[in-house]
């Protein structure tokens, strides 16, 4: 969507609720009121046709229905995403692949029945036996069922942090660059503190410390973003601060508007993309991280997830013994086949929120012009390197 | 100049920082290392001082000081270079660390370095035959690697060239029986050790590949090209001073990021192939709830990681004068 659009959209919100206090509605009387004591000419000299009306007055001369603004939201919401993931394969892909581990998280844990010490032969390969479709562990534990009952906690993992990642690294953002002076030296400098810190050293420390705290997958994940936030907080800081000079945000603050009431409605809806995309890679960072420090046998674990599979496997001599291949294999497997997932959902939200891409499908005309696939590909990709 | 007293103002600060919560981490939490420790090790001892005294000597914090006093006490103490005892392997912190460095900065160096080198050279390729096969195979390939973690790679490659192939040295950073020092055997015996490490990483960094190519195919539209093409240039002289110029500048914001997380990430590839650097003793402390140790390397690493961020950020300017002395986000 076009920002001017965006600026009418705000707008007209505005006009609608017109109940809360420093709404556009009482101010515009004023501005008119003032402005239109020297100008009463009918025609003026740069051929404008400006009457008693101050161009501060005019208002739209079409209400905007309920239905219209439901119209609105559709559009700008679900059917424009629609119509340009649904042309991109690497949107499928990502959700197919993301679904497929959210299905094997919630519906998979009821039908494949958690495994214990025992409940097979040891080390039996991955496809030889149809009770144990992915073999057994050297204790004669069902490798997939394993795999299938980490799946939840991987993803809570995941998602509780990506949200702190998100929330904290906006927050900051926005409020030091928009607020500047002193809040503004003293976030950037916890900003810059974080992002000089080594983050996986800095998790392993505080995994070791606050072992008791971090007991559960929400907390995990929490611990897990402390690392993660700060590279999000720079980025965003320096966008807040050219869009802090734009002109609507000036028109708003000029309106007296509260910083609240600017941050929410003004900035943040124009850093929302830019977010959802950093949501998606964080979240793949934080897999990563937390299979790693699971790997290393740092973090306290109740039960097997993939990490502590790796860490059993490799433990237990995986790496010499062909016969435990599998067992390495599966949980690597999982955890690539999340990534891709998330990199190619990030890659394809990239170019939802693509203004260029979103005019095409916006009127749903039936443009068919190819779309360059990798102009994209590097911008997603850059933050591989923030393991 | 301002701006780099600042920047330097900056790293000092990063440094206190870390100091002052590895102090509060080991002092002030509930359940701390030294509480724990002198509730473990006192009822062992005749004398209950002895357990306060063995605790100030592990980690430089007397328990029966007031915290402020403690807290000035540690902080000088660090400042001189001693980082306390580390209780599982008899030694000063100080001196496993000062051992430990020189291996992990050998092998982060050179894989940063060929990293960025292969990157860049690929990544001009890419964008030079943009579309072609070559083109589409490697940022194909760049996609996929960077769904992996990079400690998955280092197990596969462990997996085929040291336990299948028997090419490399599974563990470990030396040759074993060779006499340490400036001779034939023993320098081939070190990089016979380091390739593998130094391989995974590299083969991990796809990544640069793929922004040296996003960039390069951004100059390689730019109008001055144009220009100098109808100026009758040598192809050569675009290439070098025009094209990989302007296209490696940004790659420098990408190399700071790597370094930081360059030495994230050997904690966990030191632990998988046995190579005794930093990362690798950080984690044997963690398992042997060898806390001094562990927060030495925690400290150590984050002061090498501030330091060579402050060097990347000041020397940017050499690399492009526009940044001149102003504040710039390089990363």
């Amino acid at each position: 969507m076009t920002r001017s659009e965006d600026d009418s959209t705000t707008t007209n919100d505005g006009d609608e609720a017109s109940g809360s206090p420093g709404s556009v509605d009482e101010l515009i009387p004023n501005t008119g009121g003032s402005n239109d004591d020297g100008s009463t000419a009918a025609v003026r000299s740069d051929g404008g046709t400006v009457d008693t009306d101050s161009p501060f007055e005019t208002t739209s001369t079409v209400t905007e229905t309920r239905g219209d603004r439901v119209d609105r939201f559709l559009e700008e919401y679900l059917r424009t995403p629609w119509s340009i993931l649904r042309d991109d394969w690497r949107a499928l892909a990502g959700f197919a692949i993301l679904s497929f581990y959210v299905l094997v998280g919630t519906v998979g844990v009821y039908l494949v029945e958690p495994t214990y010490p025992a409940h097979g032969p040891k080390l039996l390969g991955a496809f030889a036996d149809w009770q144990f479709p992915l073999g057994t562990t050297s204790s004669g534990r069902d490798v997939l069922a394993m795999a299938v009952h980490s799946t939840p906690s991987i993803l809570v993992m995941m998602t509780s942090g990506a949200l702190f990642t998100i929330i904290v690294g906006t927050a900051f953002g926005v409020v030091s660059g928009y607020k500047g002076g002193l809040v503004d030296t003293a976030l950037s400098t916890i900003t810059d503190v974080f992002i000089n810190i080594p983050g996986l050293p800095l998790v392993i420390v505080l995994a070791t410390l606050l072992e008791d705290w971090i007991n559960n997958p929400v907390t995990l994940g929490v611990l897990l973003a402390v690392a993660a936030w700060a590279g999000l907080a720079r980025a965003i800081r320096s966008q807040v601060l050219t869009i802090r000079n734009e002109s609507f945000v000036e028109s708003a603050r000029a309106m007296d508007l509260s910083t609240r009431w600017i941050l929410s409605k003004e900035v943040l809806p124009h850093l929302m993309p830019y977010v959802v995309v950093n949501m998606v890679n964080a979240a793949r960072s934080i897999i990563f991280a937390a299979v790693a420090l699971y790997f290393l046998g740092v973090l306290p674990f109740s039960d097997a997830n993939w990490g502590v599979m790796l860490n059993n496997a490799y433990n237990s001599g995986a790496l010499y013994r062909p016969a435990a291949y599998h067992w390495l294999l599966v949980p690597m497997i999982a955890i690539s086949g999340i990534a891709v997932g998330l990199i190619l959902l990030a890659q394809s939200l990239d170019r939802v929120f693509n203004p260029r891409i979103r005019a095409r499908h916006q009127d749903l005309g039936g443009d068919d012009e190819p779309i360059d696939a990798d102009a994209d590909a590097d911008d997603s990709t850059k933050e591989m390197m923030n393991v | 100049m301002n701006w780099k007293i600042r920047r330097f103002g900056q790293a000092v600060f990063t440094v206190w920082a870390v100091m002052t919560l590895a102090f509060f981490l080991t002092r002030m939490m509930p359940g701390n290392p030294v509480d724990a420790f002198v509730a473990r090790v006192g009822p062992q001892l005749d004398n209950p001082q002895e357990a306060y005294e063995m605790a100030e000597i592990y980690m430089n914090i007397n328990p029966q000081d007031p915290i402020h006093i403690a807290y000035v006490d540690y902080m000088t103490t660090m400042l001189q270079g001693d980082m306390g005892m580390s209780m599982s392997q008899n030694s000063s912190v100080a001196a496993i660390m000062g051992e430990a460095i020189p291996w992990t900065l050998f092998v982060m160096s050179w894989a940063i370095f060929i990293g960025f080198a292969v990157g860049i050279s690929l990544g001009a390729l890419m964008a030079y035959w943009e579309g072609s096969k070559f083109d589409v195979a490697l940022t194909g390939y760049a996609t996929i690697i960077t769904s992996i973690p990079f400690y998955v790679l280092a197990l596969m490659l462990l997996i085929t060239f040291a336990y299948r192939l028997n090419w490399f040295p599974t563990a470990g950073r030396r040759p074993e029986g060779v006499e340490a020092g400036f001779n034939i055997p023993f320098m081939v015996g070190i990089i016979h050790h380091a390739i593998l490490p130094i391989f995974s990483m590299f083969v991990a960094s796809g990544v640069a590949s793929l922004t040296m190519r996003g960039n390069s195919i951004r100059v390689l539209g730019e109008d001055y090209l144009r220009v100098a093409r109808l100026r009758g240039l040598a192809d050569r002289t675009i290439a070098v001073q025009y094209i990989a110029r302007n296209a490696i500048l940004p790659m420098y914001t990408g190399l700071m990021i790597a370094i930081g997380s360059m030495f994230g990430g050997a904690v966990v590839l030191e632990e998988i192939f046995t190579y005794r650097g930093m990362g690798y003793y950080m984690i044997q402390a963690v398992r042997a709830r060898d806390y001094p140790l562990m927060m030495g390397a925690f400290t150590v690493i984050t002061i090498a990681v501030v330091i060579s961020l402050l060097i990347a950020d000041l020397t940017y300017g050499k690399i492009d004068p526009r940044a001149g002395n102003e504040d710039h986000d390089a990363f």
